[in-house]
Protein backbone atom coordinates (compact mmCIF):
# COMPACT_ATOMS: atom_id res chain seq x y z
CA UNK A 1 0.00 0.00 0.00
CA UNK A 2 3.04 2.24 1.14
CA UNK A 3 4.25 1.96 -2.45
CA UNK A 4 1.26 2.75 -4.09
CA UNK A 5 0.98 5.63 -2.68
CA UNK A 6 4.49 6.51 -3.07
CA UNK A 7 4.17 5.45 -6.96
CA UNK A 8 0.47 7.51 -7.37
CA UNK A 9 2.21 10.70 -5.82
CA UNK A 10 5.36 10.42 -8.31
CA UNK A 11 2.80 9.66 -11.23
CA UNK A 12 0.52 12.76 -9.94
CA UNK A 13 4.25 14.75 -9.62
CA UNK A 14 4.88 14.29 -13.12
CA UNK A 15 1.76 16.13 -14.10
CA UNK A 16 2.72 18.84 -12.46
CA UNK A 17 6.46 19.14 -13.07
CA UNK A 18 6.63 19.57 -16.50
CA UNK A 19 4.44 21.87 -18.70
CA UNK A 20 1.89 19.31 -19.93
CA UNK A 21 -0.61 19.30 -16.41
CA UNK A 22 -0.42 23.15 -16.58
CA UNK A 23 -1.32 23.20 -20.04
CA UNK A 24 -4.10 20.49 -19.83
CA UNK A 25 -5.50 22.62 -17.26
CA UNK A 26 -5.08 25.71 -18.78
CA UNK A 27 -7.47 24.71 -22.21
CA UNK A 28 -9.71 22.70 -19.97
CA UNK A 29 -10.16 26.10 -18.00
CA UNK A 30 -10.75 27.56 -21.28
CA UNK A 31 -13.19 25.69 -22.84
CA UNK A 32 -15.36 25.53 -20.00
CA UNK A 33 -15.20 29.30 -19.40
CA UNK A 34 -16.04 29.38 -23.14
CA UNK A 35 -19.14 27.02 -22.38
CA UNK A 36 -20.44 28.51 -19.66
CA UNK A 37 -20.10 32.21 -21.51
CA UNK A 38 -22.13 30.69 -24.10
CA UNK A 39 -24.32 29.35 -21.49
CA UNK A 40 -25.10 32.79 -19.56
CA UNK A 41 -25.78 34.50 -22.62
CA UNK A 42 -28.33 31.53 -23.81
CA UNK A 43 -29.89 32.21 -19.67
CA UNK A 44 -29.99 35.76 -20.59
CA UNK A 45 -32.33 35.69 -23.34
CA UNK A 46 -34.48 33.26 -22.63
CA UNK A 47 -35.23 30.74 -19.70
CA UNK A 48 -35.32 26.79 -19.93
CA UNK A 49 -37.00 24.43 -17.62
CA UNK A 50 -33.63 22.47 -16.86
CA UNK A 51 -30.97 22.68 -14.21
CA UNK A 52 -27.37 23.86 -15.94
CA UNK A 53 -25.75 21.55 -15.04
CA UNK A 54 -27.85 19.68 -17.51
CA UNK A 55 -27.51 22.27 -20.26
CA UNK A 56 -23.48 22.03 -20.07
CA UNK A 57 -23.35 18.63 -20.35
CA UNK A 58 -25.80 18.69 -23.30
CA UNK A 59 -23.86 20.83 -24.80
CA UNK A 60 -20.62 19.83 -27.00
CA UNK A 61 -18.02 21.31 -24.78
CA UNK A 62 -18.28 18.95 -22.46
CA UNK A 63 -17.68 16.32 -24.66
CA UNK A 64 -15.13 17.82 -26.45
CA UNK A 65 -12.92 17.79 -23.02
CA UNK A 66 -14.14 14.56 -22.26
CA UNK A 67 -12.59 13.28 -25.85
CA UNK A 68 -9.88 15.00 -25.65
CA UNK A 69 -8.51 15.24 -22.15
CA UNK A 70 -8.25 11.70 -21.45
CA UNK A 71 -6.21 10.56 -24.48
CA UNK A 72 -3.45 13.62 -23.25
CA UNK A 73 -3.56 12.53 -19.57
CA UNK A 74 -3.01 9.06 -19.87
CA UNK A 75 -0.72 8.95 -23.56
CA UNK A 76 2.33 9.71 -21.28
CA UNK A 77 1.62 6.50 -18.70
CA UNK A 78 3.36 3.70 -20.08
CA UNK A 79 4.66 4.45 -23.25
CA UNK A 80 6.99 7.33 -22.45
CA UNK A 81 8.14 5.10 -20.00
CA UNK A 82 9.09 2.70 -22.03
CA UNK A 83 10.25 4.73 -24.66
CA UNK A 84 13.09 6.04 -22.04
CA UNK A 85 13.66 2.98 -20.41
CA UNK A 86 12.82 3.89 -16.76
CA UNK A 87 10.18 1.05 -17.14
CA UNK A 88 12.80 -1.74 -16.85
CA UNK A 89 14.66 0.67 -13.61
CA UNK A 90 10.74 0.72 -12.21
CA UNK A 91 9.83 -2.94 -13.08
CA UNK A 92 12.85 -4.20 -11.29
CA UNK A 93 11.89 -2.63 -7.96
CA UNK A 94 9.89 -4.76 -5.63
CA UNK A 95 7.10 -3.77 -7.04
CA UNK A 96 3.67 -5.69 -8.62
CA UNK A 97 2.19 -4.82 -11.81
CA UNK A 98 -0.68 -4.45 -10.31
CA UNK A 99 0.33 -1.66 -8.25
CA UNK A 100 2.27 0.15 -11.13
CA UNK A 101 -1.19 -0.18 -13.06
CA UNK A 102 -3.88 0.72 -10.34
CA UNK A 103 -1.49 3.84 -8.93
CA UNK A 104 -1.32 4.85 -12.88
CA UNK A 105 -4.22 5.23 -13.58
CA UNK A 106 -5.45 6.51 -10.18
CA UNK A 107 -3.05 9.84 -10.72
CA UNK A 108 -4.47 9.60 -13.83
CA UNK A 109 -7.53 10.10 -12.26
CA UNK A 110 -7.17 12.40 -9.59
CA UNK A 111 -5.42 14.65 -12.23
CA UNK A 112 -8.30 14.53 -14.15
CA UNK A 113 -10.79 15.58 -11.36
CA UNK A 114 -8.11 18.69 -10.63
CA UNK A 115 -8.97 19.15 -14.22
CA UNK A 116 -13.04 20.41 -13.78
CA UNK A 117 -12.44 22.27 -10.81
CA UNK A 118 -12.69 25.37 -12.87
CA UNK A 119 -16.64 24.33 -13.64
CA UNK A 120 -16.75 24.10 -9.76
CA UNK A 121 -16.56 27.68 -9.67
CA UNK A 122 -18.63 28.41 -12.63
CA UNK A 123 -21.20 26.59 -11.31
CA UNK A 124 -20.62 28.18 -7.94
CA UNK A 125 -20.79 31.80 -9.94
CA UNK A 126 -24.31 31.07 -11.60
CA UNK A 127 -25.78 29.70 -7.98
CA UNK A 128 -24.49 33.32 -6.37
CA UNK A 129 -25.88 35.35 -8.89
CA UNK A 130 -29.04 33.68 -9.76
CA UNK A 131 -32.01 31.68 -7.85
CA UNK A 132 -30.95 28.39 -9.69
CA UNK A 133 -32.99 25.91 -7.11
CA UNK A 134 -31.46 22.95 -8.67
CA UNK A 135 -27.99 23.50 -8.00
CA UNK A 136 -28.50 21.63 -4.92
CA UNK A 137 -26.18 19.22 -3.20
CA UNK A 138 -28.19 16.39 -5.04
CA UNK A 139 -27.34 17.69 -8.45
CA UNK A 140 -23.80 18.57 -8.04
CA UNK A 141 -22.94 15.11 -6.34
CA UNK A 142 -24.60 13.52 -9.35
CA UNK A 143 -22.87 15.88 -12.17
CA UNK A 144 -19.46 14.54 -10.12
CA UNK A 145 -20.46 11.09 -10.21
CA UNK A 146 -21.45 11.36 -13.67
CA UNK A 147 -18.04 13.09 -14.70
CA UNK A 148 -15.90 10.47 -12.70
CA UNK A 149 -17.42 7.79 -14.08
CA UNK A 150 -17.49 8.46 -17.62
CA UNK A 151 -14.01 9.89 -16.99
CA UNK A 152 -12.46 6.59 -15.54
CA UNK A 153 -14.04 4.86 -18.41
CA UNK A 154 -12.47 6.89 -21.06
CA UNK A 155 -9.29 7.29 -18.94
CA UNK A 156 -8.71 3.06 -18.21
CA UNK A 157 -9.00 3.08 -21.84
CA UNK A 158 -5.68 5.42 -22.53
CA UNK A 159 -4.42 3.82 -19.96
CA UNK A 160 -4.60 0.58 -21.99
CA UNK A 161 -3.92 2.26 -25.42
CA UNK A 162 -0.47 3.68 -23.54
CA UNK A 163 0.23 0.11 -22.28
CA UNK A 164 0.19 -1.55 -25.52
CA UNK A 165 2.82 1.19 -27.27
CA UNK A 166 6.17 3.15 -27.08
CA UNK A 167 4.82 5.88 -29.11
CA UNK A 168 2.77 8.51 -26.69
CA UNK A 169 1.69 9.05 -30.16
CA UNK A 170 0.21 6.21 -31.39
CA UNK A 171 -1.14 5.95 -27.74
CA UNK A 172 -3.68 9.09 -27.92
CA UNK A 173 -4.37 8.49 -31.48
CA UNK A 174 -5.87 5.11 -30.23
CA UNK A 175 -7.76 6.75 -27.15
CA UNK A 176 -8.90 9.29 -29.60
CA UNK A 177 -9.80 6.91 -32.10
CA UNK A 178 -11.57 5.21 -29.42
CA UNK A 179 -13.43 8.38 -28.05
CA UNK A 180 -14.88 8.78 -31.83
CA UNK A 181 -16.29 5.37 -31.88
CA UNK A 182 -17.38 5.52 -28.61
CA UNK A 183 -19.45 9.10 -29.66
CA UNK A 184 -20.64 7.33 -32.39
CA UNK A 185 -21.96 4.69 -30.98
CA UNK A 186 -23.73 6.60 -28.02
CA UNK A 187 -25.32 8.61 -31.07
CA UNK A 188 -26.36 5.95 -33.41
CA UNK A 189 -27.36 4.38 -29.53
CA UNK A 190 -29.74 7.70 -28.90
CA UNK A 191 -31.28 7.76 -32.11
CA UNK A 192 -32.69 4.57 -31.95
CA UNK A 193 -36.68 4.01 -30.94
CA UNK A 194 -37.04 2.73 -27.53
CA UNK A 195 -38.58 -0.07 -26.98
CA UNK A 196 -38.80 -2.69 -24.67
CA UNK A 197 -36.99 -5.25 -26.65
CA UNK A 198 -33.42 -6.79 -25.44
CA UNK A 199 -31.57 -5.21 -28.00
CA UNK A 200 -32.74 -2.20 -27.34
CA UNK A 201 -32.01 -2.06 -23.88
CA UNK A 202 -28.52 -3.65 -24.43
CA UNK A 203 -27.85 -0.73 -27.28
CA UNK A 204 -29.50 1.84 -24.23
CA UNK A 205 -26.43 1.11 -22.70
CA UNK A 206 -23.84 2.66 -24.67
CA UNK A 207 -25.87 6.12 -25.19
CA UNK A 208 -23.99 7.71 -22.86
CA UNK A 209 -25.51 11.20 -23.78
CA UNK A 210 -28.74 10.03 -22.17
CA UNK A 211 -26.84 8.74 -19.07
CA UNK A 212 -25.04 11.94 -19.02
CA UNK A 213 -28.19 13.68 -18.72
CA UNK A 214 -29.28 11.83 -16.13
CA UNK A 215 -26.62 12.17 -13.98
CA UNK A 216 -26.98 15.89 -14.52
CA UNK A 217 -30.14 16.21 -13.22
CA UNK A 218 -29.22 14.32 -10.13
CA UNK A 219 -30.42 10.84 -11.18
CA UNK A 220 -28.04 8.16 -10.93
CA UNK A 221 -29.11 5.29 -13.17
CA UNK A 222 -27.42 1.82 -11.44
CA UNK A 223 -27.77 0.50 -15.29
CA UNK A 224 -24.89 3.14 -16.16
CA UNK A 225 -23.33 2.79 -12.81
CA UNK A 226 -22.68 -1.11 -13.52
CA UNK A 227 -21.35 -0.21 -17.20
CA UNK A 228 -19.25 2.08 -16.33
CA UNK A 229 -17.68 0.61 -13.42
CA UNK A 230 -17.37 -3.08 -15.44
CA UNK A 231 -15.88 -1.21 -18.41
CA UNK A 232 -13.66 0.10 -16.05
CA UNK A 233 -12.33 -2.89 -14.47
CA UNK A 234 -12.16 -4.62 -18.17
CA UNK A 235 -9.90 -1.86 -19.43
CA UNK A 236 -7.57 -1.88 -16.31
CA UNK A 237 -7.65 -5.79 -16.26
CA UNK A 238 -6.49 -5.66 -20.14
CA UNK A 239 -3.65 -2.92 -19.16
CA UNK A 240 -2.47 -5.23 -16.58
CA UNK A 241 -2.59 -7.88 -18.63
CA UNK A 242 -0.48 -5.83 -21.41
CA UNK A 243 1.78 -4.50 -18.76
CA UNK A 244 2.56 -8.55 -17.41
CA UNK A 245 2.70 -9.75 -20.94
CA UNK A 246 6.50 -9.16 -21.42
CA UNK A 247 6.72 -12.37 -19.16
CA UNK A 248 5.69 -14.29 -21.58
CA UNK A 249 6.44 -13.01 -24.72
CA UNK B 1 25.15 -15.08 -4.30
CA UNK B 2 23.86 -15.41 -8.21
CA UNK B 3 23.41 -19.23 -8.82
CA UNK B 4 22.41 -19.26 -12.87
CA UNK B 5 21.76 -22.78 -14.50
CA UNK B 6 20.92 -23.66 -17.84
CA UNK B 7 19.61 -19.95 -18.66
CA UNK B 8 18.24 -19.97 -22.09
CA UNK B 9 16.10 -16.88 -23.87
CA UNK B 10 14.83 -16.81 -26.23
CA UNK B 11 13.31 -14.03 -28.39
CA UNK B 12 10.76 -14.82 -31.48
CA UNK B 13 12.81 -17.15 -32.88
CA UNK B 14 16.48 -15.78 -32.10
CA UNK B 15 18.42 -17.47 -28.82
CA UNK B 16 19.59 -14.48 -27.35
CA UNK B 17 21.22 -16.64 -24.01
CA UNK B 18 21.79 -20.29 -25.00
CA UNK B 19 21.83 -22.30 -22.05
CA UNK B 20 24.29 -20.82 -19.92
CA UNK B 21 25.52 -21.35 -15.60
CA UNK B 22 27.76 -19.62 -13.65
CA UNK B 23 27.61 -18.74 -10.24
CA UNK B 24 29.20 -15.79 -8.47
CA UNK B 25 29.94 -16.05 -4.72
CA UNK B 26 29.32 -13.26 -2.14
CA UNK B 27 31.46 -9.70 -2.20
CA UNK B 28 33.25 -11.16 -5.68
CA UNK B 29 33.31 -8.70 -8.84
CA UNK B 30 33.07 -10.28 -11.74
CA UNK B 31 32.84 -8.80 -14.87
CA UNK B 32 30.70 -9.88 -18.32
CA UNK B 33 32.66 -9.37 -21.32
CA UNK B 34 31.73 -9.96 -25.17
CA UNK B 35 31.39 -8.08 -28.36
CA UNK B 36 27.44 -6.83 -28.94
CA UNK B 37 24.48 -8.84 -28.74
CA UNK B 38 26.77 -11.56 -27.07
CA UNK B 39 23.60 -11.92 -24.55
CA UNK B 40 25.24 -9.70 -21.59
CA UNK B 41 22.23 -7.46 -21.56
CA UNK B 42 19.49 -10.03 -21.89
CA UNK B 43 21.18 -11.95 -19.31
CA UNK B 44 21.30 -8.93 -16.67
CA UNK B 45 18.03 -8.35 -17.60
CA UNK B 46 16.92 -12.29 -16.52
CA UNK B 47 18.85 -11.66 -13.80
CA UNK B 48 17.43 -8.41 -12.57
CA UNK B 49 13.58 -9.73 -13.12
CA UNK B 50 12.54 -7.97 -15.87
CA UNK B 51 11.66 -10.49 -17.57
CA UNK B 52 11.64 -14.27 -17.02
CA UNK B 53 13.97 -16.57 -19.02
CA UNK B 54 12.70 -19.00 -21.40
CA UNK B 55 13.96 -21.81 -19.43
CA UNK B 56 16.51 -22.44 -17.05
CA UNK B 57 16.87 -20.74 -13.51
CA UNK B 58 18.67 -17.84 -11.76
CA UNK B 59 18.73 -17.42 -8.09
CA UNK B 60 20.08 -14.34 -6.11
CA UNK B 61 20.75 -14.45 -2.71
CA UNK B 62 18.70 -17.72 -2.66
CA UNK B 63 15.56 -16.62 -4.49
CA UNK B 64 14.41 -17.94 -7.43
CA UNK B 65 13.88 -14.27 -9.22
CA UNK B 66 10.81 -15.56 -11.07
CA UNK B 67 8.71 -17.45 -8.39
CA UNK B 68 9.74 -14.90 -5.86
CA UNK B 69 10.70 -12.08 -7.94
CA UNK B 70 9.61 -9.47 -5.40
CA UNK B 71 12.15 -11.08 -2.65
CA UNK B 72 14.74 -11.34 -4.92
CA UNK B 73 14.49 -7.54 -6.21
CA UNK B 74 14.73 -6.38 -2.87
CA UNK B 75 18.08 -7.81 -2.90
CA UNK B 76 19.27 -6.61 -6.36
CA UNK B 77 20.39 -2.78 -7.45
CA UNK B 78 20.01 -2.48 -11.24
CA UNK B 79 21.69 -0.25 -13.92
CA UNK B 80 19.92 -1.20 -17.05
CA UNK B 81 22.00 -0.06 -20.33
CA UNK B 82 22.21 3.77 -21.10
CA UNK B 83 20.82 4.41 -16.94
CA UNK B 84 17.26 5.47 -17.97
CA UNK B 85 16.08 8.40 -15.19
CA UNK B 86 13.31 10.53 -14.72
CA UNK B 87 14.95 13.53 -16.12
CA UNK B 88 12.38 16.06 -14.79
CA UNK B 89 12.77 15.19 -11.16
CA UNK B 90 15.51 16.34 -9.02
CA UNK B 91 18.08 14.37 -7.79
CA UNK B 92 17.82 14.05 -4.17
CA UNK B 93 13.59 14.08 -5.01
CA UNK B 94 14.33 11.22 -6.74
CA UNK B 95 16.26 9.05 -5.14
CA UNK B 96 14.37 9.35 -2.44
CA UNK B 97 11.54 7.94 -4.33
CA UNK B 98 13.73 4.98 -5.46
CA UNK B 99 14.51 4.30 -1.69
CA UNK B 100 10.64 4.48 -1.06
CA UNK B 101 9.86 2.56 -3.67
CA UNK B 102 12.24 -0.09 -2.85
CA UNK B 103 10.60 -0.64 0.51
CA UNK B 104 12.57 1.63 2.58
CA UNK B 105 11.11 3.66 5.63
CA UNK B 106 10.71 7.65 5.54
CA UNK B 107 13.36 8.05 8.03
CA UNK B 108 15.62 4.85 6.50
CA UNK B 109 15.45 6.04 2.86
CA UNK B 110 16.24 9.81 4.29
CA UNK B 111 19.56 8.60 5.95
CA UNK B 112 20.27 6.12 3.01
CA UNK B 113 19.90 9.06 0.32
CA UNK B 114 22.63 11.02 1.74
CA UNK B 115 24.86 8.64 2.60
CA UNK B 116 24.61 7.09 -1.47
CA UNK B 117 24.84 10.89 -2.74
CA UNK B 118 28.25 11.15 -0.51
CA UNK B 119 29.29 8.11 -1.76
CA UNK B 120 28.69 9.01 -5.38
CA UNK B 121 29.59 12.69 -5.32
CA UNK B 122 26.43 14.06 -5.51
CA UNK B 123 25.85 16.18 -2.71
CA UNK B 124 26.83 18.90 -4.67
CA UNK B 125 24.11 18.61 -6.76
CA UNK B 126 21.33 17.26 -4.93
CA UNK B 127 18.40 20.29 -5.94
CA UNK B 128 19.54 20.48 -9.68
CA UNK B 129 17.23 18.59 -12.14
CA UNK B 130 18.73 15.61 -13.60
CA UNK B 131 17.74 16.39 -16.95
CA UNK B 132 19.98 19.01 -16.89
CA UNK B 133 23.34 17.47 -15.26
CA UNK B 134 26.16 15.86 -17.32
CA UNK B 135 26.43 12.49 -18.66
CA UNK B 136 29.00 11.62 -15.64
CA UNK B 137 26.48 13.16 -13.58
CA UNK B 138 23.80 11.40 -14.68
CA UNK B 139 25.84 8.07 -14.36
CA UNK B 140 26.36 8.82 -10.63
CA UNK B 141 22.62 9.25 -10.31
CA UNK B 142 21.85 5.82 -11.83
CA UNK B 143 24.70 4.42 -9.57
CA UNK B 144 23.46 5.72 -6.62
CA UNK B 145 20.08 4.92 -7.23
CA UNK B 146 21.41 1.11 -7.61
CA UNK B 147 22.86 1.38 -4.19
CA UNK B 148 20.61 2.84 -2.24
CA UNK B 149 18.56 0.13 -0.86
CA UNK B 150 22.24 -1.73 0.27
CA UNK B 151 21.66 -4.69 -2.32
CA UNK B 152 23.22 -7.37 -1.76
CA UNK B 153 23.91 -7.46 -5.58
CA UNK B 154 24.40 -4.73 -7.57
CA UNK B 155 23.90 -5.01 -11.79
CA UNK B 156 25.50 -2.69 -13.84
CA UNK B 157 25.04 -2.62 -17.77
CA UNK B 158 27.80 -1.25 -19.66
CA UNK B 159 28.24 1.24 -16.52
CA UNK B 160 31.23 3.15 -18.38
CA UNK B 161 29.87 3.75 -21.74
CA UNK B 162 29.88 7.05 -23.19
CA UNK B 163 31.94 8.88 -20.06
CA UNK B 164 34.99 10.60 -20.98
CA UNK B 165 38.14 9.68 -19.64
CA UNK B 166 37.63 11.40 -16.44
CA UNK B 167 34.52 10.21 -15.56
CA UNK B 168 35.30 6.88 -16.33
CA UNK B 169 38.29 6.63 -14.10
CA UNK B 170 35.96 8.64 -10.79
CA UNK B 171 33.21 5.98 -11.71
CA UNK B 172 35.44 2.45 -11.61
CA UNK B 173 37.38 3.58 -8.29
CA UNK B 174 33.33 4.14 -7.28
CA UNK B 175 32.70 0.09 -8.25
CA UNK B 176 36.07 -0.68 -6.89
CA UNK B 177 34.99 0.51 -3.49
CA UNK B 178 32.05 -1.62 -3.49
CA UNK B 179 33.93 -5.16 -3.88
CA UNK B 180 33.85 -6.86 -0.33
CA UNK B 181 30.41 -5.56 1.16
CA UNK B 182 28.45 -5.95 -2.28
CA UNK B 183 28.40 -8.07 -5.21
CA UNK B 184 28.95 -6.72 -8.47
CA UNK B 185 28.04 -7.91 -11.71
CA UNK B 186 29.54 -5.87 -14.77
CA UNK B 187 28.98 -6.26 -18.15
CA UNK B 188 31.12 -4.18 -21.10
CA UNK B 189 32.73 -4.79 -24.14
CA UNK B 190 36.06 -2.41 -22.84
CA UNK B 191 38.63 -5.07 -21.88
CA UNK B 192 40.70 -2.90 -19.64
CA UNK B 193 37.71 -1.94 -17.96
CA UNK B 194 37.53 -5.25 -16.34
CA UNK B 195 40.99 -5.86 -15.93
CA UNK B 196 41.11 -3.14 -13.29
CA UNK B 197 37.92 -3.59 -11.75
CA UNK B 198 37.19 -7.03 -11.90
CA UNK B 199 38.19 -10.33 -10.40
CA UNK B 200 36.47 -12.46 -12.34
CA UNK B 201 36.07 -12.58 -16.05
CA UNK B 202 33.14 -14.02 -18.10
CA UNK B 203 33.50 -14.49 -21.83
CA UNK B 204 30.25 -14.18 -23.89
CA UNK B 205 29.71 -14.84 -27.16
CA UNK B 206 26.58 -16.03 -28.71
CA UNK B 207 24.56 -16.34 -26.04
CA UNK B 208 27.22 -18.68 -24.72
CA UNK B 209 30.03 -18.58 -21.78
CA UNK B 210 33.04 -19.56 -23.11
CA UNK B 211 35.57 -18.47 -20.21
CA UNK B 212 35.33 -18.08 -16.91
CA UNK B 213 38.47 -17.09 -15.02
CA UNK B 214 40.66 -14.45 -12.78
CA UNK B 215 42.05 -12.13 -15.74
CA UNK B 216 45.46 -13.26 -14.46
CA UNK B 217 44.18 -16.76 -14.90
CA UNK B 218 43.30 -16.15 -18.36
CA UNK B 219 46.75 -14.47 -18.93
CA UNK B 220 48.43 -17.75 -17.96
CA UNK B 221 45.96 -20.05 -19.63
CA UNK B 222 47.66 -17.82 -23.30
CA UNK B 223 51.23 -18.10 -22.10
CA UNK B 224 52.07 -21.05 -23.95
CA UNK B 225 52.74 -19.18 -26.89
CA UNK B 226 54.06 -15.65 -24.92
CA UNK B 227 57.34 -14.52 -26.28
CA UNK B 228 60.81 -12.99 -24.81
CA UNK B 229 62.35 -10.30 -26.59
CA UNK B 230 65.64 -9.13 -25.96
CA UNK B 231 67.91 -6.47 -28.00
CA UNK B 232 71.48 -7.37 -27.76
CA UNK B 233 74.55 -5.70 -29.64
CA UNK B 234 76.62 -8.06 -30.94
CA UNK B 235 77.96 -10.27 -34.04
CA UNK B 236 75.11 -11.81 -35.62
CA UNK B 237 76.70 -15.63 -36.30
CA UNK B 238 77.85 -15.64 -32.82
CA UNK B 239 74.30 -14.27 -31.40
CA UNK B 240 72.71 -16.91 -33.74
CA UNK B 241 74.82 -19.56 -32.45
CA UNK B 242 74.49 -18.67 -29.09
CA UNK B 243 70.82 -18.65 -29.09
CA UNK B 244 70.91 -21.96 -30.91
CA UNK B 245 72.72 -23.24 -28.23
CA UNK B 246 70.15 -22.36 -25.28
CA UNK B 247 68.22 -24.81 -23.58
CA UNK B 248 64.16 -24.61 -23.82
CA UNK B 249 63.95 -22.70 -27.39
CA UNK B 250 61.56 -23.74 -29.48
CA UNK B 251 61.93 -21.09 -32.15
CA UNK B 252 63.77 -17.83 -32.51
CA UNK B 253 63.98 -15.11 -34.72
CA UNK B 254 66.22 -12.37 -35.30
CA UNK B 255 66.05 -9.12 -37.23
CA UNK B 256 68.59 -6.31 -37.16
CA UNK B 257 66.98 -2.48 -35.57
CA UNK B 258 69.43 0.31 -35.77
CA UNK B 259 72.88 0.50 -35.14
CA UNK B 260 74.46 -2.43 -33.62
CA UNK B 261 71.53 -4.20 -31.85
CA UNK B 262 69.47 -7.20 -33.02
CA UNK B 263 66.29 -7.94 -31.61
CA UNK B 264 65.60 -11.26 -30.79
CA UNK B 265 62.29 -13.28 -30.15
CA UNK B 266 62.31 -16.37 -28.48
CA UNK B 267 59.61 -19.06 -27.89
CA UNK B 268 60.39 -20.95 -24.64
CA UNK B 269 57.58 -23.96 -24.07
CA UNK B 270 55.25 -23.51 -21.67
CA UNK B 271 55.78 -22.63 -18.60
CA UNK B 272 59.44 -21.70 -18.96
CA UNK B 273 61.25 -18.00 -18.32
CA UNK B 274 64.40 -17.36 -20.43
CA UNK B 275 65.06 -14.27 -19.40
CA UNK B 276 67.44 -14.97 -16.62
CA UNK B 277 69.33 -17.24 -19.10
CA UNK B 278 69.40 -14.80 -21.68
CA UNK B 279 70.44 -12.02 -19.66
CA UNK B 280 72.82 -14.34 -18.55
CA UNK B 281 74.59 -15.24 -21.68
CA UNK B 282 74.97 -11.53 -22.78
CA UNK B 283 76.51 -10.70 -19.96
CA UNK B 284 79.09 -13.96 -20.08
CA UNK B 285 79.73 -12.38 -23.64
CA UNK B 286 79.95 -9.00 -22.70
CA UNK B 287 77.19 -8.03 -24.99
CA UNK B 288 75.24 -4.81 -24.25
CA UNK B 289 71.67 -5.69 -23.81
CA UNK B 290 69.22 -2.83 -23.92
CA UNK B 291 66.01 -4.47 -23.71
CA UNK B 292 64.90 -7.79 -22.18
CA UNK B 293 61.19 -8.38 -21.79
CA UNK B 294 58.35 -10.88 -21.90
CA UNK B 295 55.67 -10.20 -24.32
CA UNK B 296 51.81 -10.20 -22.12
CA UNK B 297 49.07 -11.63 -23.82
CA UNK B 298 46.96 -8.81 -23.15
CA UNK B 299 43.07 -9.95 -22.33
CA UNK B 300 42.38 -8.60 -25.95
CA UNK B 301 44.31 -11.63 -27.45
CA UNK B 302 42.30 -13.57 -25.15
CA UNK B 303 39.36 -11.95 -26.14
CA UNK B 304 39.99 -12.06 -30.07
CA UNK B 305 41.43 -15.57 -29.70
CA UNK B 306 37.84 -17.06 -27.29
CA UNK B 307 35.83 -15.10 -29.58
CA UNK B 308 36.84 -16.04 -32.79
CA UNK B 309 33.81 -16.90 -35.19
CA UNK B 310 35.36 -19.71 -36.60
CA UNK B 311 37.41 -21.85 -33.75
CA UNK B 312 35.13 -24.82 -32.94
CA UNK B 313 35.92 -24.99 -29.16
CA UNK B 314 37.85 -22.51 -27.97
CA UNK B 315 38.28 -23.31 -24.56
Amino acid sequence: MNVFWVLTRRELGAYFVSLTGYLIIAAITFLTGASYAQLVNVLGRETLPMPVTQMFFGSFYFWMILWLAAPVVTMRAFAQEKASGTFETLMTTPVSDLQVVLAKFSAACLFYLVMWLPLLACLFIVNHYTSQPALDLGTMGGMYLGIVLVGGFFLSFGCLASALTRSQMVAAMISLAFGMCQFALAWWASSLPSSNQWQSQLWSCMDMFAQMNNFARGAVDTRALVFYLSTTFLFLFLTLRVVESRRWK
Amino acid sequence: MIEVSNLTKRYAGRTAVDGISFTVARGEIVGLLGPNGAGKSTTMRVLSGFMPASSGTVRVAGFDVFHDGEEARRHIGYMPENNPLYLEMRVREYLKFRARLKGLGWRRSRERVTTVMEQCGLTDVGRRIIGQLSKGYKQRVGLADALVHEPDLIILDEPTIGLDPQQIRSVRTLIKSLAGKHTVLISTHILPEVEMMCGRVLIMYNGRVLASDTPENLQRRMAGGSQVIAEIAAPQAALEAAIAALPDVEQFDIVETDGAFFRCALTPPEGIDLRPALAALASQNGWPLRELTRSRHSLEDIYVQVTKPKSEDPE
